[in-house]
């Protein structure tokens, strides 16, 4: 028994050694950009930011940037504790976070969805209003079925229920909703679960739903399509910026990657993640 | 002898490295809950209008109440079904399918609750949602939980049966006694430390979990009136809302956590005097 | 006995034949349920598994590629969380059950303790362990921060199990060995824990398979990275935080977060099978030796 336990501790310290092998490059081109990277903050930007990293590195490769998530909460308080370098927020600063900086690299439409069934085309702002306020509870007050509303409706703090509200001009205490979420995804899941509910989730994330077969449909706003085109050429009335924040001490590298995530060369990444880039060239198709 | 006082020490220090541990998480809860306390009262936390933490209302109290009935009803489903799996694989089923039994409860205890949160989603939520409602409620979301703990207590139970003296079986079917009344007479009483082990764990377990239950309770504050109301726990509240949370909020979040391990003390102090006084092997 | 015959063996039949057809109904169901996910996580996934999918890089978001450096990660995780947590945990359970049938008050105290911890939710955990292993200690975002954060989440599990599968051993062993003049130690490693593994054998795969599927105490500890760890140092990403990533936060990863499912499942039936094939080469006793024993 000895010498088989002998065995395969041997074999596990060889698998652990096997992964600490030094990474491949070991060319050291001249390059005057070198250092590490860290960001933190929200899980909705976590993956472009990983994305753009990683073209980042491919062209300067002394340089290394780690992406981790927590939530912009988080993302903003460990800028403020320089404990990251730069934080991830999707939503535009608050009045008491006047003391960094904001640096705008996409941007989201926040759209209403409905079962893919549901017959109702479009919706009014005050209907939308009575609907998520519970005066009105069943879909043929609206033009619909007689079917029940099931009202989705995201948790509190979250970047999308705040432009929702500001947009409607509602507060948090009156919206009485059957479900309440935190993913745009488990949005998207339970709306197409159920045949009459109703939620509102960022455009692009239903999109990619949408072309991936989800049951689900988004909702005209104002008689202005819900759709990723025209929350670029600004036609579409709700939509969140997605932000890289500093602190105003931020470093050279931090700066010349922000700058890098905000020009033309990663427009195709940050349209890949379904989010609208956020100069308003013309280029839209998909 | 001098490898046993070796032996005493090196154990008694590992065990109060364990009791470390517990005292530095409890320690970490106390200092982040901390601020919100002292602003804002214990007492407002029970009698508070809702749970508007942006707007001024923390009241607990649903959450408490959805947090007990999600885990003690997690516990009515997980213990017989895990229970009566030990059983069966020990008892009732031929060798070969006693092997896949336990193969596939061990499987069962891998899967990941972000799995079990979608699989409850996309295929149990719509099937609930025929009684009524959205779906997303205390009820799928206990069932979820107990399927989610069953293992503990299944592969637990297992164990502290397959440990019993083969003779006492063995003796008892040389008397004569049928196979239910060998597991209801003897088996189970015999192997109740284990069981009950594996039933605690499986509590706390069901009293912890965050992910699956945040995606299947529906998460409305408020008292569930039935079965099928939605509701939100302690952990899927602490987890829905501290990735956005100002510092302020935060704190608040984490007197919830606090709330969550007083009840968690709770229970597990009403357990243990229980099972204390019966102090046989 | 013999002269109510008939009608006690009738009701006993009729008793017997209840409780076999509830606990096979009760056994199939479980199994049912569980090989209904199993069959929705394999539908949903094994198209996308191809043996490029197992050792590639982690490319677009996760939507291509493979997950080569998330596998390599999380056995690194676990690794660091079985190696701190199985010699703590076995400790602590025998220092717990010195003295046999009393109990002292440090013990009842420890115990119950580690209880509460064991209540404690996951995400505390992943702050706990963001604020105390990466933070105080200087960790940083780490396959270590991440190791010793699960080692502290299965510490419950483990000791209990520990101790659970130490009293289960017959008083009367231990006597026979102290009467023989083994010291304490011996009578431990020679009698009691050979006695006792397959119990001790069943609290570790139940650890690592709630080590395996924990997400939100790693997302804070071990992070979001999903590049090839250099070291433990490193943050890597798990099987598990990137099954909750392209499920829920990329859009049209819905298929690969089954994928890299299937995956998970397939490593812990590997782990699994190597755990019971140990102990089996070992010579221990193995639990499948009851079967239907009566």
């Amino acid at each position: 028994m000895r010498s088989y336990l002998l065995a395969f501790s041997l074999l596990l310290l060889c698998l652990m050694f096997a992964g600490c092998t030094s990474a491949s490059s070991t060319k050291h081109i001249p390059d005057e950009l070198s250092g590490q990277l860290t960001l933190t903050g929200s899980s909705t930007i976590a993956p472009l930011a990983t994305e753009i990293a990683m073209r980042f590195e491919q062209q300067h490769p002394n340089v290394r940037i780690d992406v981790q998530t927590g939530g912009s909460g988080k993302g903003i308080a460990d800028v403020r504790q320089r404990v990251t370098d730069i934080g991830m927020a999707s939503r535009p600063l608050a009045s008491d976070e006047a003391d960094l900086t904001a640096h705008q690299i996409a941007a989201d439409g926040v759209g209403l969805i409905v079962h893919a069934s549901n017959p109702v085309k479009e919706l009014t702002p005050d209907q939308i209003i009575a609907i998520y306020t519970d005066k009105i509870n069943n879909w043929k007050d609206v033009g619909g079925e007689d079917k029940e509303i099931t009202v989705v409706h995201k948790a509190e703090g979250r970047a999308t229920l705040e432009v929702f509200l500001g947009h409607f001009v509602i507060d948090n205490p009156s919206v009485k909703g059957d479900v309440i979420v935190g993913e745009n995804e488990h949005a998207v899941k339970t709306v197409a679960g159920i045949k009459g509910a109703i939620g509102y989730v960022s455009i692009g994330t239903a999109e990619a739903d949408i072309e991936s077969g989800v049951l689900i449909r988004l909702l005209p706003l104002d008689g202005v399509a819900a759709n990723t085109a025209n929350v670029a050429s600004g036609t579409f009335p709700m939509s969140r910026p997605l932000n890289l924040v500093t602190a105003d001490s931020g470093s050279k590298l931090a700066g010349k990657f922000i700058q890098f995530c905000q020009s033309a060369d990663v427009h195709d990444l940050v349209k890949s993640q379904y989010f609208v880039p956020i100069t308003s060239e013309s280029e839209i198709a998909k | 002898m001098r490898s046993d006082r070796t032996l005493t020490i090196v154990t008694r220090t590992l065990a109060v490295i364990s009791a470390a541990i517990v005292v530095l998480v409890v320690g970490f809860l106390l200092r982040e809950s901390t601020p919100a306390l002292r602003q804002i009262g214990v007492s407002r936390f029970f009698t508070d209008a809702s749970w508007h933490p942006r707007s001024g209302e923390f009241n607990l109290t649903p959450m408490i109440v959805a947090t007990l009935v999600t885990s003690l009803g997690a516990i009515v489903v997980a213990a017989p079904m895990g229970i009566a799996s030990a059983v069966f694989v020990n008892f009732y089923a031929s060798r070969r399918l006693a092997a896949w039994h336990r193969t596939l409860i061990e499987l069962l205890a891998g899967i990941p609750s972000v799995v079990f949160g979608l699989w409850g989603l996309v295929v149990l939520a719509p099937i609930v949602a025929t009684f009524g409602g959205s779906g997303q409620n205390l009820f799928t979301a206990t069932i979820v939980l107990g399927l989610m703990v069953l293992p503990t207590v299944a592969l637990l139970s297992d164990a502290a049966i397959a440990a019993l003296p083969r003779e006492w079986i063995q003796g008892a079917a040389a008397l004569g006694i049928g196979r239910s009344a060998i597991v209801g007479w003897i088996v189970l009483p015999g192997a109740r430390r284990g069981i009950g082990s594996g039933i605690v764990l499986a509590l706390t377990r069901a009293l912890g979990e965050t992910m699956a239950v945040l995606m299947l309770a529906g998460n409305i504050v408020e008292m569930p009136s039935s079965l099928l109301s939605p509701g939100r726990t302690l952990n899927a509240n602490i987890a829905l809302e501290l990735g956005y949370a100002s510092v302020g909020h935060r704190s608040v979040l984490f007197v919830s956590g606090l709330m969550l391990m007083l009840v968690v003390s709770a229970i597990i102090f009403l357990v243990s005097r229980q099972r204390g006084t019966r102090r046989d092997r | 006995m013999i002269d109510n015959g008939t009608v006690a063996t009738a009701q006993h039949d009729r008793r017997e034949f209840c409780v076999t057809v509830a606990v096979w109904c009760a056994a199939m169901s479980v199994i049912g349920v569980l090989i209904w996910i199993l069959v929705d996580i394999a539908i949903g996934g094994l198209a996308e598994i191809d043996p490029g999918f197992l050792v590639e890089d982690v490319q677009n978001a996760g939507r291509e590629g493979g997950i080569g450096p998330i596998i390599l990660s999380t056995g690194l995780i676990l690794v660091v969380c079985l190696t701190v947590s199985i010699p703590l945990s076995f400790g602590t359970a025998i220092a717990l059950t010195e003295r046999v049938g009393a109990e002292t008050w440090f013990a009842r105290n420890v115990r119950r303790s580690l209880d509460v911890l064991a209540g404690v939710p996951s995400i505390v955990f992943g702050l706990f362990g963001n604020a105390f292993f990466a933070m105080t200690l200087g960790l940083g975002y780490s396959i270590l921060s991440g190791g010793l954060t699960l080692a502290c989440m299965v510490l419950p599990i483990l000791i209990r199990t520990s101790e659970q599968a130490i009293r289960a051993v017959p008083a009367e062993y231990r006597y026979a060995a102290a009467a023989l003049g083994m010291k304490r130690t011996t009578i431990i490693f020679r009698v009691v824990i050979p006695v006792a593994m397959p119990t001790l054998a069943a609290g570790v795969v139940l650890s690592v398979g709630r080590a395996l599927a924990e997400t939100a105490a790693l997302i804070f500890t071990s992070g979001y990275v999903a590049r090839t760890p250099g070291s433990l140092l490193d943050s890597g990403r798990s099987l598990s935080v990137h099954i909750y990533d392209l499920a829920m936060n990329v859009p049209g990863g819905g298929s690969r977060a089954y994928a890299t499912a299937c995956v998970l499942v397939a490593i812990l039936l590997g782990i699994n099978m190597a755990t019971s094939l140990l102990l089996r080469m070992t010579g221990l006793r193995h639990r499948s030796e009851t079967g239907a024993a009566c």
